[in-house]
C-alpha cells in the first residue's frame, strides 16, 4: 500500500479545502470499499479525508414530505429509521439485503453510492481494466462475465455496480447533493453516473474534489408499497446477480403509479422508464407485466455468459408486480 | 496532528502519526504509520492476539471488534481513523475471570471447532443482541413497518444476522443455539426453542 496522509475534517468546508486540493485526495467514509481497494493496489490516495465526523448524520423531513439523509448515515441507521420502514419500505429492504451487519454498521450512504465495481478484472491490477486503466482493454468481454452488465454496457466495460441501495433510490427519484470548493450542487441520481460508451473510467458526474453531503428522497406515496427483491448465489451475504425494487399503486385493476429499477445489471442501478411507461393507466395482471419487462429489455445486449439475466429479470417483474397487486387487493 | 495541506506545505505531509487508541477501557499512545489497520494495531502492536486475522479483506468478519458499541471489521478500517473511539475487543468482554453470557453460552453449547473464528463470531453475537434488541429488522424480517413490532430472534433471524461471520469448521447448527439461548437466557435454559430444530445451513 502506498504512504497517504491522513486528516480528519471538522465541518464541510474544510473537508471539501482538502478534497479539493489535489488529484490524490480521497474522502474516508465508512472504508469498506476503499481500504480494501488501497490493500490491493487499485486505489492509491495520496492524502485521506477522514468524513465520519461532519454533522452529516441525520435523517430528517426535507418540508415537502420527503426526507433528507445524510451522506455519513450508516446503512444500518438508513435500513432501521421508522420513517424508511414506513414510507419507503424497498429503500430499507435493499439496505437490509447488502454486505453483513459489521459492514452496514461502518458503511456511508455517502459511500455507498460511490463504491467502485467488483469486476474481478477491475480489482486485479495485473490485468487490463479500463474503468481502472483507460485505454487497457476490458478482457470481461472476452473472458469471465457472468455478472456483467446487459443494459446500456459497451465494448469498453460491462462491469455492473454492486449498490442495492442505490437500486430502491434509483426508483424513488433520488437527488444527490454535494459541496465543492466553489459552493454546493445538486444532481439526479440517475445523472450522477454518466453513461459508460468509450469513457468507462469516468464514473461519476461529480465535480473533481465533490463531496457528497446528503440525499433527498421526494415524497412519494407510491413507494409507501414498494419491495426489494434481490437474487444472488447464496442466501445472504452476497452480491446479487439480478435485484429489482418495485413500487405500486393499483386502483380497480389500472395501474395508476408504478416505479422499477433494476440492479446488478448496468453499470449504474437501472431505472427501468420504459417499462414504466408500458404499465402506467393499463391493467395490473403477469402479462402486462411481463410485457414491461420485454419493453425495458428489448435494448438489452446479453454476453455469452450472461443472457440468463434477462429471464431472470423478466422473472422478477412479474413476480414482485404480482405480489404488489395482491396486497393492494386485500 | 499538525494541520498540512499538501498544496500549501513545501514539506511532505506526514504518512505517520503519533495517536492514542482506547481499548477496553485502557488508553495505549502509540505512533502508528497511517497504513496500519486497526486490526495489526490490536494484535502486533498491543499484543491483543484474541481478534483474528482471516482474509483480511472483510469477507470473513474473524476480525469482528465492538466500536462505539457497534460491531464492525478491524481489517477495514485504519488505526489513525479510530482514535476516540471506544474498541471493545474479545479481550474485554469477559468481567474479570466471569465470563460474558455469550461466552459461556457458546462454551455450553460447543458453538465452535477449532476456534479460530470465536473471537468475531462473539462479538458479531453480542452486536446482533444488542441491535435487535434496539428494534433493528434484518433481511428476513417479514414486516419491515415499525408499528408491526420487532420480529422474535428466531434460528432464521440469527442465521441471516450473524451471515458475516463465517466457521470453516461448520459449527454454524451450535452457533445458532449459543446466540439463541445468549440472547434469551429465561426461556428455559432450552435456547428459546432453536434447540432440536432443524437447521440447513
Amino acid at each position: 500500500m502506498r504512504e497517504f496522509a491522513y486528516e480528519r475534517a471538522a465541518d464541510v468546508a474544510g473537508a471539501v479545502a482538502l478534497l479539493g486540493s489535489g488529484p490524490g485526495a480521497r474522502a474516508l467514509g465508512g472504508g469498506t470499499n476503499l481500504v480494501d481497494l488501497m490493500k490491493a493496489g487499485v486505489e492509491r490516495p495520496q492524502l485521506l479525508v477522514d468524513v465520519r465526523e461532519l454533522p452529516l448524520d441525520r435523517i430528517e423531513e426535507d418540508g415537502d414530505g420527503g426526507l433528507r439523509i445524510g451522506a455519513t448515515v450508516t446503512n444500518s441507521e438508513l435500513a432501521a429509521h421508522p420513517e424508511v420502514r414506513r414510507r419507503y419500505p424497498a429503500l430499507a429492504q435493499a439496505v437490509l439485503a447488502g454486505a453483513s451487519g459489521q459492514l452496514r454498521n461502518m458503511a456511508t450512504v455517502g459511500g455507498n453510492l460511490l463504491q467502485r465495481t467488483r469486476c474481478g478484472y477491475f480489482t486485479d491490477t495485473t490485468k487490463a481494466c479500463n474503468r481502472r486503466s483507460p485505454g487497457s482493454g476490458c478482457p470481461a468481454v472476452a473472458g469471465e462475465h457472468r455478472n456483467g452488465a446487459i443494459l446500456g454496457a459497451s465494448e469498453h466495460c460491462v462491469a455492473v455496480h454492486p449498490s442495492d441501495m442505490g437500486v430502491a433510490l434509483a426508483a424513488f427519484d433520488t437527488v444527490v447533493e454535494y459541496e465543492t470548493a466553489d459552493g454546493p450542487g445538486t444532481l439526479p441520481l440517475d445523472a450522477l453516473y454518466p453513461p459508460v460508451g468509450d469513457a468507462p473510467h469516468r464514473e461519476t458526474a461529480l465535480p473533481e474534489g465533490a463531496l457528497i453531503t446528503g440525499l433527498t428522497l421526494p415524497d412519494a406515496p407510491v413507494a409507501a408499497h414498494s419491495r426489494y427483491r434481490k437474487v444472488r448465489e447464496r442466501a445472504s451475504y452476497a452480491f446479487a446477480i439480478g435485484s429489482l425494487a418495485a413500487a405500486l399503486d393499483v386502483r380497480d385493476g389500472v395501474v395508476h403509479d408504478v416505479r422499477l429499477a433494476f440492479g446488478a445489471v448496468a453499470s449504474r442501478p437501472w431505472r427501468a422508464r420504459r417499462a414504466e411507461e408500458a404499465l402506467r393507466g393499463g391493467p395490473a395482471g403477469a402479462d402486462a407485466f411481463a410485457a414491461a419487462a420485454d419493453a425495458e429489455l428489448a435494448a438489452a445486449r446479453a454476453l455469452p455468459d450472461n443472457g440468463y439475466k434477462l429471464t431472470l429479470m423478466r422473472n422478477l417483474v412479474v413476480a414482485v408486480l404480482g405480489e404488489l397487486t395482491e396486497e393492494a387487493g386485500r | 496532528m499538525p494541520p498540512s495541506t499538501p498544496s500549501e506545505s513545501s514539506a511532505p505531509s506526514p504518512t505517520y502519526s503519533d495517536i492514542s487508541l482506547r481499548v477496553n477501557g485502557e488508553t495505549y499512545a502509540l505512533p502508528v504509520d497511517h497504513r496500519t489497520t486497526l486490526l495489526d494495531a490490536l494484535r502486533e502492536r498491543l499484543d491483543l492476539t484474541g481478534t483474528k486475522k482471516g482474509c483480511d479483506h472483510g469477507q470473513c468478519g474473524a476480525c469482528t471488534v465492538l466500536v462505539d458499541g457497534r460491531r464492525s471489521l478491524a481489517c477495514l478500517q485504519f488505526a489513525v481513523a479510530a482514535q476516540g473511539r471506544e474498541v471493545t475487543t474479545i479481550e474485554g468482554v469477559a468481567d474479570g475471570d466471569r465470563l460474558h453470557p455469550v461466552q459461556q453460552a457458546f462454551l455450553d453449547l460447543d458453538g465452535y471447532q477449532c476456534g479460530y473464528c470465536t473471537p468475531g463470531q462473539i462479538c458479531s453475537a453480542l452486536g446482533v443482541i444488542e441491535e435487535h434488541a434496539a428494534g433493528w429488522p434484518s433481511a428476513v424480517t417479514a414486516d419491515l413497518r415499525p408499528e408491526a413490532g420487532p420480529a422474535p430472534l428466531n434460528a432464521d433471524e440469527i442465521r441471516e444476522r450473524m451471515s458475516g461471520n463465517l466457521c470453516r469448521c461448520g459449527a454454524y447448527a451450535s452457533i445458532v443455539e449459543a446466540v439463541a439461548r445468549a440472547a434469551a437466557p429465561d426461556a428455559g435454559g432450552s435456547c428459546a426453542g432453536v434447540c432440536g430444530t432443524e437447521v440447513t445451513a
